[in-house]
């Protein structure tokens, strides 16, 4: 009895708020747009009987999903999103090693100083991190006030409203994803390695090429993982420092919703986006099971 | 090999510059005289005292501190109990279902979660307000609290339970003196991943508030679309200020009690 109220809660919580809703997007994906209050058809009749249930599923089909192969903007914004997670995550893995293999080769009494100054920024709003950016990004901004001054530059640069203040935008806010598995990785490896390494003659470059990268490997892998996943779906980075300029499936979803109040165009991408998704995430705890299976 | 090399020292630097040069700015210029905020005019507060007489602003920082606080504290009570069920009860009907939907929030799109409360929200005809922002943050911070707990769960000493329960105690008790002191301290992270989650929200809350209640992020958001405004910058620093001083007592006071563990666990060695 207890144990049954212990699962029962939490479990129906999850399927009414979670797994119908969910549902519902399946379900309206299929349906038409409609001048009606919800603006789509069919809805569920139950009071018709069988009847109306059967009308109900004849007016679902596919037409959406075909849709979105015919305009030009929805899959262009789906390779234009996977572009740019991919690209943010290799950047992000490029500024993020360094310094998760600094924080791990630091003397022991600093580190958990250097941990809570990584973990820091993730508990001040993500809002406020990426509006910072925009201040030092525009055309007037600090950022070039800074290389006009210096002389490097004669005209102020464009960064603000391009592809490359999202790519900023991105390493900034999704560092400490990258920095904390990483890091936890490289202190777990150990030192005598290199030690051996070096006395057998390899280079300190050698050694870390063939020792210290492959023993992060799984650090990396899901350093990686936990930014490209949600990349993938940002709205508020592309939103606020990519102008638009910048093509990115989370803002297609949300102006298709909002501004063109086509619901079931905006399920279908929701729909689609979900199923990109399966992909990574399946290889995402794929690797955390390889790596719980290494620890245990 | 534990040594500061001039490479190691040359990375963190920067890298912490990153991180922390941004929010510095951000902080120095909400002091600034100039409406203008990319120029610096001289020392001045007035964006403060500009933020405090604007209500809309005060509005919605209540209502978000409300959604946030409720929304959390149940969070955790489901969380718990979810990861109660994850660790411990073993096999059920539908445990895989119920594994995967604790797990899915967690790499939802956030346009996706808020679509679907939306729409369950209105097919079932309920009003848009504090109520539902708190039934969408509610369900997808229960999650990341029950995967914070479960954690501990893991690798809590069953056995401690299993002697409070030979010397009499009742299940709830010993749950509530032996299991509940030995999780508290995951149980109070998930409930402040939890509440900053929530204050933090604007995708979500977007979708699933109605015109009655306007969260901070959301009023924020409409603001700086506009542009980078100097009253902005003080309500950000106001909140950037709150977050670094609960983070920093947060993290003395389980210093403090680590310390003052094992203090104990040597006296009880010596005794």
């Amino acid at each position: 009895m207890r144990r049954a109220t212990l699962i029962l809660l939490p479990y129906l919580w999850l399927l009414a708020l979670f797994l119908v809703p969910f549902i519902i997007v399946l379900k309206i994906s299929l349906s038409d747009i409609a001048l009606a209050i919800p603006p789509y058809t069919p809805t569920l009749d139950v009071s018709e009987g069988w009847r109306g249930i059967r009308d109900f599923f004849a007016g679902l089909d596919f037409e959406n999903f075909v849709f979105l192969t015919t305009d030009d903007l929805y899959w262009k914004a789906y390779i234009s999103s996977l572009k740019i997670a991919f690209i943010a995550t290799f950047c992000t893995l490029l500024v993020g090693y360094p310094i998760a293999y600094g924080m791990a080769n630091a003397p022991d009494h600093w580190r958990p100083t250097l941990m809570m100054l990584v973990i820091l920024p993730f508990w001040t709003s993500f809002l406020i991190r990426v509006y910072s950016w925009m201040g030092i990004l525009s055309t007037e901004g600090y950022l070039n006030q800074l290389l006009l001054g210096m002389g490097l530059i004669s005209e102020p640069l464009t960064i603000l409203n391009t592809p490359v203040a999202v790519y900023i935008g991105i390493v900034y806010t999704y560092l400490p994803f990258m920095i904390l598995p990483i890091y936890s990785a490289l202190e777990r490896m150990d030192g005598s390695l290199l030690e051996a390494a070096e006395d057998l003659g390899c280079s300190r470059f050698k050694a870390f090429w063939l020792i210290t990268v492959p023993l992060s490997k799984t650090g990396i892998i899901a350093g990686c993982f936990l930014v490209f996943i949600p990349t993938i779906g940002e709205f508020v980075i592309p939103s606020l420092l990519g102008g638009s300029q910048t093509l990115m499936i989370g803002k297609v979803l949300w102006e298709e919703f909002f501004n063109n109040r086509d619901w079931p165009v905006a399920s279908a991408v929701a729909v689609v986006l979900l199923l990109i998704l399966i992909i990574p995430i399946v290889l995402f705890q794929r690797n955390e099971q390889k790596q719980r299976e290494a620890e245990g | 090999m534990r040594r500061l090399t001039w490479f190691n020292a040359t990375s963190l630097t920067l890298g912490f510059a990153f991180l922390y040069l941004p929010m510095l700015i951000l902080i120095v210029y909400s002091f600034n005289e100039s409406k203008l905020v990319t120029v610096w005019a001289g020392f001045s507060t007035k964006w403060y005292g500009t933020l405090i007489q604007n209500e809309a602003f005060l509005d919605a920082a209540w209502v978000t501190i409300q959604v946030a606080v409720v929304s959390s504290t149940i969070a955790t009570v489901l969380g718990t109990m979810a990861a109660l069920v994850l660790v411990r009860a073993g096999r059920f009907y539908g445990r895989t279902l119920f594994s995967g939907m604790i797990y899915a929030p967690l790499v939802m799109p956030e346009v996706i979660t808020g679509l679907s409360l939306l729409l369950l929200f209105i097919g079932i005809g309920l009003d848009r307000g504090i109520f539902t922002i708190i039934l969408a943050h509610t369900t997808f911070s229960m999650c990341f609290v029950s995967v914070v707990v479960s954690s501990r769960l893991v690798t809590f000493d069953r056995s401690l339970e299993e002697a409070a329960l030979d010397l009499g105690c009742s299940h709830f008790d010993a749950f509530r003196l032996v299991t509940l002191p030995i999780i508290a301290p995951a149980v109070i992270s998930g409930w402040l991943l939890a509440f900053t989650l929530s204050l933090d929200d604007l995708v979500i809350a977007s979708f699933t508030a109605g015109p009655s209640a306007t969260t901070l992020p959301i009023k924020i958001w409409s603001s700086i679309r506009l542009g980078v405004s100097p009253e902005i910058n003080a309500l950000s620093t106001i909140m950037i200020a709150i977050v670094a001083v609960g983070v920093i007592t947060a993290s003395l006071i389980t210093k403090r009690a680590s310390l003052r563990q094992q203090a104990d666990e040597r006296a009880a060695v010596h005794a």
